[in-house]
């Protein structure tokens, strides 16, 4: 196992209530599972729902900063778009960037006073890194499955096609940490999720 | 793998440590990023851990258990120990018996707090030692060292920790399991130590001057203060999470790391300092280590390139050491800036908040909209002073309802100041139930002696929402779930001496509007309970609302509550049913003109 090791500077964000750090959580505990050092750490300000989440999460032979440095982030995972495009200067050059088409308007959206980016913008802020740009239907793929908030597990099968862990290490994760009722849904989703990102078009813009 | 790693918190290790190193008693009042230490450990049933009504008393708890000998832990937020300062200043000259260690968790970059104070220099004020982790590992490997140190030593024992080692996960070895040192408490008659007459105060200060120098002494052979050797050029003296962002920076320097940084080990720093070329100090905040080792008579920099203000990374640190020459300048990478014309997304009141309808009405009877309007200095026709807990997102637009935010429990003494001042306009307190029995009781007692005029809404959802929903004494159950007393916030205000109380229904904008209007005519201090659960707490989420097209006008009047399952597109008005808070709320039917809003 030690030889393949490799490092991965992975950031996941998303909108309070999304389920931004259970998913990083799970990467974390794989990750350590699989024999990395590990490092992760969430950004939340307050613990109310609705505003701007972002996890760091960092796997290596040895990780010191629990932050990843701007412009080092080798896989951005964005369950809601506008938050993809605000972590976009994080990216290293031709990073993975994993995007869940869902838009959530902020409040200043919705009172008029701001505007929410484009499709466009928003792929335009994410090719100044990088063209792998992956964009996937979570919401409306979580809701098929009968659950929405499966959509972060769902995101994690899309990332797992890059991640450096087996499939049997993620699903062990996955069962550890959640409650039995949720499990088999979940780990419904994390099959779904690695079926799509096979699906989309890469540069797709 | 071996059996023992796991992925931890800083705080979760911490609670872990503890528990290893036999704490017995744990006392806190929740603040980020310390309060899921005591959620932990409250997890044990073999220990007794308790929300305590703030930090003050949580001290005094902690100092009580260890004075009987029992290992005993307190922890809080930064500022919290402003508030328990007097306790601990008394903790630090009496000393203790069992071993008592208190948590301080500062948080620079003040991602939830009010300020960014560096509690380090609580440390040199009260003279006790203070150990700095890095990490998770250093975490719950310093725990078994505070205590002993503290018990070796006869002194509280501070522990500093930070946001980012509070919340950040790393992996720990889980070495140890749990001993009691003292599985029988008990209290032992000594005036000359416990009790602080001057007769006895002051041969103790010489006791606590004589601890420094034996602690001093200690420090040179702590284990956690460590030497990495390497190149020589550069030599870096750092602590916490700072060591963490100075390794990557700087591969190729030596390094001192030091796992207690007060007091600080004289003989080691001189030692370090004289093999290398160049010494700098890494560290967050205040220039503190720097300053102390610079009045050693060492030649050293830090806070010259180093920023005072906020907290570090790899990218801050990388750049203030090449603009100071530390680096060669290709060592910055090529940064590109954040993407333009972003909407921003602030934290706010979650939809069917109880706080949404109070907000609103105080929002409208004070045209608090217009104060928006003009830059002129103006007057607010209703005076809002604020406080601290969720509530204080109403600060944001579109509610615009709060003109201070100090400190807990500061509100209430605001407002009667204004009063007293003689400003024109109505005056009201806002204060949450948790910070209301924290420290805003002292406050209405105050108003009520003083005879003030003033209006103080308590806006009762029965948790301390804003840290993540702990229970608290108008809660009646414990940190551990039992069942206990639940202080009743009405008898309590009448017991004080409030005449008008009013208990209104958080959701009922009618009765909260006249309510309001009722308070605010009156000449005398007026309390109103406002009542109703934390949208958070409540799992029943029925019946969505929604909006009909062809009743609504676009008014807009809705999207002024700030509820965020209200949104707008397009000129458009709908609800996310995902986000709805349905039957408990109702809040936004209830306003609606056209009656648009419904089921
Ligand atoms: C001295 C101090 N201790 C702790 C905190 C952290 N803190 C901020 S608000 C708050 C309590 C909020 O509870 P409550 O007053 O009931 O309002 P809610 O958030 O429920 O609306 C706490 C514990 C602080 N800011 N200062
Ligand atoms: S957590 Fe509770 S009190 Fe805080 S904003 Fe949400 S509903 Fe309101
Ligand atoms: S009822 Fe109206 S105000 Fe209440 S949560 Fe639903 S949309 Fe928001």
């Amino acid at each position: 196992m030690k030889s393949k090791l490799k490092k991965m500077d992975i950031l996941v964000t998303g909108v309070g209530g999304q389920g931004v750090v259970l998913a990083s959580d799970i990467i974390g505990e794989a990750a350590l599972t699989a024999g990395f050092d590990v490092k992760k750490t969430d950004t939340l300000g307050m613990a109310q729902r609705g505003g701007s989440v972002v996890s760091h999460v960092r796997l290596a032979e040895r990780v010191w900063s629990p932050l990843i440095k701007e412009g080092e982030v080798d896989l951005l995972l964005a369950f809601e778009k506008l938050e993809a495009a605000r972590w976009s200067h994080y990216l290293k050059k031709n990073a993975v960037a994993i995007i869940n088409s869902y838009e959530q308007p902020p409040l200043s959206v919705s009172l008029g006073q701001e505007k929410y980016l484009t499709d466009d913008e928003i792929v335009a802020a994410l090719k100044r890194r990088t063209d792998k740009i992956y964009i996937i239907e979570g919401n409306k793929k979580a809701q098929e499955l009968g659950n929405v908030r499966t959509v972060n597990i769902l995101m994690l099968g899309c990332l797992a096609a890059f991640a450096p862990l087996e499939t049997g290490v993620w699903k062990s994760t996955i069962s550890k940490r959640l409650p039995e009722r949720l499990r088999e849904i979940n780990l419904k989703a994390f099959d779904v999720g690695r079926k799509e990102i096979e699906g989309v078009r890469i540069g797709k813009s | 793998m071996k059996k023992t790693l796991q992925l931890l918190s800083g705080n979760e290790s911490l609670a872990l440590g503890a528990y290893h190193a036999g704490v017995q008693v744990a006392s806190a009042y929740p603040g980020t990023p310390s309060t899921e230490i005591l959620e932990n450990l409250s997890r044990f049933k073999d220990i007794y851990a308790e929300w305590s009504t703030n930090e003050k008393v949580a001290m005094e708890v902690g100092m009580g258990a260890a004075y009987t000998g029992a290992r005993a832990m307190v922890s809080m937020k930064h500022v919290g120990l402003n508030v328990a300062s007097d306790p601990f200043m008394a903790a630090s000259i009496t000393g203790i018996v069992g071993g008592l260690v208190v948590v301080t968790a500062d948080d620079p970059q003040i991602h939830s707090s009010q300020n960014e104070q560096d509690n380090r220099h609580y440390a040199r004020l009260a003279k006790v030692p203070m150990l700095e982790p890095t990490d998770s590992q250093d975490v719950y490997d310093l725990m078994g060292y505070a205590f002993d140190i503290s018990e070796e030593f006869d002194t509280p024992v501070l522990v500093r920790t930070t946001t980012r080692i509070a919340h950040s996960k790393s992996v720990v070895d889980v070495k140890k399991s749990r001993k009691v040192k003292n599985p029988q408490p008990a209290f032992l008659f000594n005036k000359q130590k416990y009790v602080m007459l001057p007769v006895y105060a002051l041969p103790r200060h010489a006791e606590v001057e004589k601890r420094m120098v034996r602690l001093a002494e200690y420090c040179e052979t702590f284990p956690m203060n460590q030497i990495f050797w390497n190149k020589k050029k550069i030599g870096v003296v750092t602590s916490g999470v700072a060591y963490q962002y100075a390794r990557e920076v700087f591969p190729e320097a030596s390094f001192l790391k030091l796992g207690m940084t007060w007091p600080l080990p004289q003989q080691m720093i001189k030692g370090f300092a004289a093999q290398v070329e160049r010494l700098i100090v890494v560290e967050e905040l205040d220039p503190f280590l720097q300053d102390n080792i610079k009045s050693m008579g060492i030649e050293v920099s830090g806070k010259e390139f180093i920023p005072l203000v906020g907290e570090l990374n790899t990218r801050i640190v990388t750049e203030s050491s090449a603009g100071a020459g530390l680096l060669p300048e290709s060592e910055k990478g090529e940064i590109i800036p954040p993407a333009s014309g972003l909407a921003r997304r602030p934290p706010l009141l979650c939809p069917g908040c109880p706080h949404t309808g109070i907000y609103f009405t105080l929002n409208t009877i004070g045209q608090r909209s217009k104060l928006l309007e003009s830059d002129k200095p103006q007057e607010p026709k209703l005076i809002i002073t604020g406080d601290i807990g969720c509530y204080t997102l109403g600060a944001y637009p579109p509610l615009n309802v709060l003109d201070t935010t100090a400190c807990m429990g500061a509100g209430i003494g605001q407002a009667l100041g204004m009063e007293k001042a003689g400003v024109k306009s109505k005056i009201v307190a806002v204060i949450g139930d948790s910070t209301f029995l924290h420290s805003g009781i002292t406050g209405l007692v105050n108003a009520v002696y003083n005879e003030g005029h003033i209006t103080i809404l308590i806006l009762d959802n029965r948790t301390t929402a804003m840290t993540g929903h702990q229970e608290h004494p108008g809660t009646g159950i414990s940190a551990q779930g039992k069942e206990t007393y639940a202080v009743d916030i009405e008898s309590l205000c009448r017991g004080i001496g409030v005449k008008d109380i009013k208990v209104v229904n958080a959701f009922d904008l009618k009765a909260l509007r006249s309510g309001l209007r009722d308070s605010l005519g009156r000449e005398e201090v007026s309390v109103i309970i406002v009542r109703g659960a934390c949208a958070m707490q409540v799992r029943k989420r029925e019946h969505p609302r929604k909006v009909d097209v062809e009743k609504c006008n676009q008014c807009g009047i809705c999207l002024k509550l700030g509820c965020p399952a209200i949104q707008s597109k397009d000129g458009r008005v709908f609800i996310e049913p995902t986000l709805c808070a349905g039957d408990i709320c109702t809040i936004c039917e209830q306003l609606c003109p056209q009656k648009a809003i419904g089921v």
